[in-house]
């Protein structure tokens, strides 16, 4: 652990967040920019790791076991919500032959 | 004695329960009797609780229960019964039984019988309340439920618009006495902080006449006196009053509930004492709703027109009395005037019922023959009310005169040209009733009975009291003792003190009488010579008549003035209220506010468009927007 942090640190902190800050970016833009229902999921999935690789790298400095541990917690959510949305956009594509959000603009007043 | 006290107001009410669940079920008989029957029960303990008080010379006060209390101010209801209210008990109870009595005869063939005796035993019901309350709550529960009453049985014929219409404005006109009256009542406890008698008495008494605003608060009493006892201004109700059935004008509109105001200001003597400015003021409008109270009843042509009028100018004369500080006068004026009016308007009843239903006095005539009961009884009450000794009204009469005459001249000589007045229009109203020949239809005429003995008793009963009523006051420079100014001596002790006592040299007091006497024989004289010997009838309503003799019969155009002057600009603001400010105004402003709200949603929706995408662009903003705020605020507490 020590030698990990050693390594981990002769890269400034600085780095990892804006390293973090452009995932995310992206992640945002992607889920604002794209139609198809998958693209957007995996968006998603590109601002949740941004977020993880943010709690590592400060739990790391910090020599604090705390923020990876959370880490996990959030992969294997992000693992169930996987399964859970895949499955929706399954679903979606079963009853309209279209993963486009855009289709889906019935819910509305 | 002490008792049975509230059994008094109670068996009245009891009548009004029975006879109100059973005005369909049960006989005419039994509700008249159930109804005559409690009110004598409630006479026959007034006569015990006078008894009493006659011999002790100590009132009675008893507590039925307390009320209610808010931090120190606590209300018991409870009831007073000295020799001021035993009287007025007598009266009520006691001329209240003998109109029953009459009624069971004169209401006989109406349908609302039943519905009748209820609100009769419910108006004896409240008048007990307020002349036995020992507070001014009391007396306002009752002053407020005769007024009720009073409503009722005016418009019991309701079926008649234009009777319907009478009772709302005595309704109404009421209603403006009666806030005065709260007001005096609210005065009264800020500055006694109490409005039990017996504690504002006292403390007023030993207060200087600056300490408290006694004129404000005897003037707000006196407002209210004005609105029941129907003075001017407030005075036109009362002879609209009498669209009701004839006992009732007897009973509410001559014999108590219009002199409730003069036993509210007898009661409260001491305020009014402390207060001689009220008391000026209330002499002078007694005195000008006298006079012009007779003036119109010179020319009336409707028979309880004539009485209506009469009663309104006898009060004016008992406000007079309280005015020029003869308290036991008015009083002793409200007793006999209670036998003799009362004794009038039955009379009067009499008649109508005679010559089926017609009150006008042009389609009658000659009737002395065909009712003697009658006719004998209306004489004598006649003669009472305009002041021929030795019947009842002179003495009380003459006693509010010589006062009168003490304060001040010219009060004596408006007040004597009055009693003048009366004694023409009383006789010429029994001149052209029962002189003369008749002057109704066949028909009528050959219907014309007298009345059955349920109704003449009373009259006879009443006629007896008229006559020898006035012997309990005779002055003492007449023989008499003035056995009622003794007795009442009690209640008027503290303001007596204050004003001293007042008497008239003997020679002085007779030639007062020997005026008034004589100039009450003139007026009869020339009301003889003018509708019995020339027989002059009052002439049809659409024909000319002489400028002065029009403005009395169009009783000097009051009711129009006060349409053109009060409820024309009051209709016309409900009007504007109502399109402008309610229609325009409010109503407009709310519905407003809906529309806008509406309006606005419909505008506000349109951001819900559905896309998924949209959602997530304003999520964004959102989230940046709170971003960029707490970064702001972050720097700013650095």
């Amino acid at each position: 652990m020590q030698s990990l942090t050693n390594t981990m640190q002769a890269v400034p902190l600085n780095n990892y967040i804006l390293l973090s800050a452009i995932i995310f970016s992206i992640g945002v833009i992607g889920v604002l920019i794209r139609r198809n229902a998958i693209v957007i999921f995996m968006s998603v999935e590109l601002m949740l790791n941004a977020v993880n690789l943010l709690l590592a790298a400060f739990s790391v400095y910090r020599g604090d076991a705390t923020g990876q541990v959370f880490v996990f917690f959030i992969m294997a959510l992000a693992a169930a919500e996987v399964a859970i949305g895949l499955a929706i956009i399954v679903m979606i594509y079963r009853n309209t032959n279209s993963i486009d959000i855009n289709v889906l603009n019935r819910l509305k007043w | 004695m002490d008792k049975y006290i509230w059994l008094i107001p109670l068996l009245p009410l009891a009548g009004f329960i029975i006879n109100g669940i059973g005005r369909n079920s049960l006989s005419k008989n039994t509700i008249g009797f159930i109804a005559s029957l409690l009110v004598f029960a409630s006479f026959a303990l007034s006569v015990g609780a006078f008894l009493q008080i006659k011999s002790t010379g100590l009132p009675i006060n008893v507590t039925v229960f307390d009320w209610f209390a808010v931090d120190n101010f606590k209300v018991p209801f409870s009831f007073l019964v000295d020799q001021l209210s035993s009287i007025m008990l007598l009266i009520i109870t006691g001329v209240g039984f003998l109109i029953h009595l009459y009624s069971i005869g004169y209401m006989h063939d109406d349908n609302g019988f039943g519905k009748f005796f209820a609100y009769l035993n419910l108006f004896v019901f409240f008048m007990l309340l307020l002349v036995m309350g020992s507070n001014y709550l009391i007396m306002f529960i009752g002053w407020e439920g005769v007024g009720l009453c009073s409503y009722l049985l005016i418009g019991f014929w309701y079926t008649n618009p234009s009777y319907a219409d009478a009772a709302k404005k005595a309704f109404v006109m009421n209603r403006i006495g009666d806030l005065g009256f709260l007001i005096g009542i609210f005065l009264i406890f800020t500055y006694f902080g109490s409005i039990t008698y017996a504690d504002v008495f006292s403390k007023a008494a030993g207060m200087h006449s600056k300490d408290a605003p006694f004129v404000l608060i005897t003037l707000m009493l006196f407002v209210g006196a004005v609105g029941k006892s129907a003075q001017l201004p407030l005075f036109t109700w009362l002879p609209d009053a009498m669209a009701g059935p004839t006992p009732v004008s007897a009973l509410i509109h001559a014999a108590t509930m219009v002199t409730a105001g003069i036993y509210m200001i007898a009661r409260s003597n001491i305020l009014f004492t402390m207060a001689p400015d009220t008391m000026e003021v209330i002499a002078i409008v007694g005195l000008v709703t006298a006079t012009f109270a007779a003036l119109i009843a010179l020319t009336q042509t409707d028979i309880k027109k004539v009485l209506a009028y009469s009663t309104v100018s006898q009060l004016g004369y008992m406000f007079l009395g309280l005015g020029v500080g003869a308290y036991t006068g008015a009083f002793f004026h409200v007793l006999t005037h209670a036998f003799f009016k009362a004794l009038l308007f039955l009379g009067a009843g009499s008649v109508i019922h005679a010559v089926s239903g017609e009150q006008d006095m042009r389609n009658m005539g000659g009737l002395k023959g065909k009712l003697p009961i009658t006719f004998i009884t209306m004489l004598v009450g006649t003669i009472a009310i305009s002041g021929i000794p030795p019947f009842a009204g002179f003495f009380s009469k003459d006693e509010i005169l010589a006062h009168a005459f003490m304060h001040s001249t010219t009060f004596y000589v408006v007040g004597v040209i009055t009693a003048m007045f009366t004694s023409f229009y009383m006789f010429r109203m029994l001149y052209l009733t029962f002189y003369g020949k008749f002057r109704g239809t066949t028909e009528q005429e050959h219907h014309l009975h007298e009345s059955p003995s349920n109704m003449t008793i009373p009259l006879i009963i009443l006629a007896i009291l008229s006559a020898v009523g006035g012997f309990i006051g005779v002055p003492e420079s007449l023989g008499g003792h003035h056995e009622l100014e003794h007795f009442l001596a009690p209640v008027f002790e503290r303001s007596t003190k204050i004003m001293g006592e007042q008497t008239l040299p003997k020679n002085t007091e007779w030639v007062l009488m020997a005026v008034s006497v004589l100039g009450a024989i003139a007026a009869l004289g020339y009301a003889y010579s003018k509708y019995v010997k020339k027989a002059d009838i009052p002439v049809a309503e659409t024909e000319e008549r002489p400028a002065l003799v029009s403005l009395s019969y169009h009783k000097f155009y009051i009711d129009e003035l006060y349409d053109t002057l009060i409820r024309k600009p009051l209709d016309a603001l409900s009007v504007f209220l109502y399109k402008v400010v309610d229609l325009l105004g409010i109503d407009d402003f709310i519905n407003g506010l809906g529309k806008g709200t509406i309006e606005a949603s419909k505008g506000l929706r349109l951001l819900q468009t559905g896309n998924v995408g949209s959602y997530i662009f304003m999520m964004i903003i959102g989230i940046i927007a709170i971003l960029v705020y707490s970064f702001i605020s972050i720097h700013n507490i650095k």
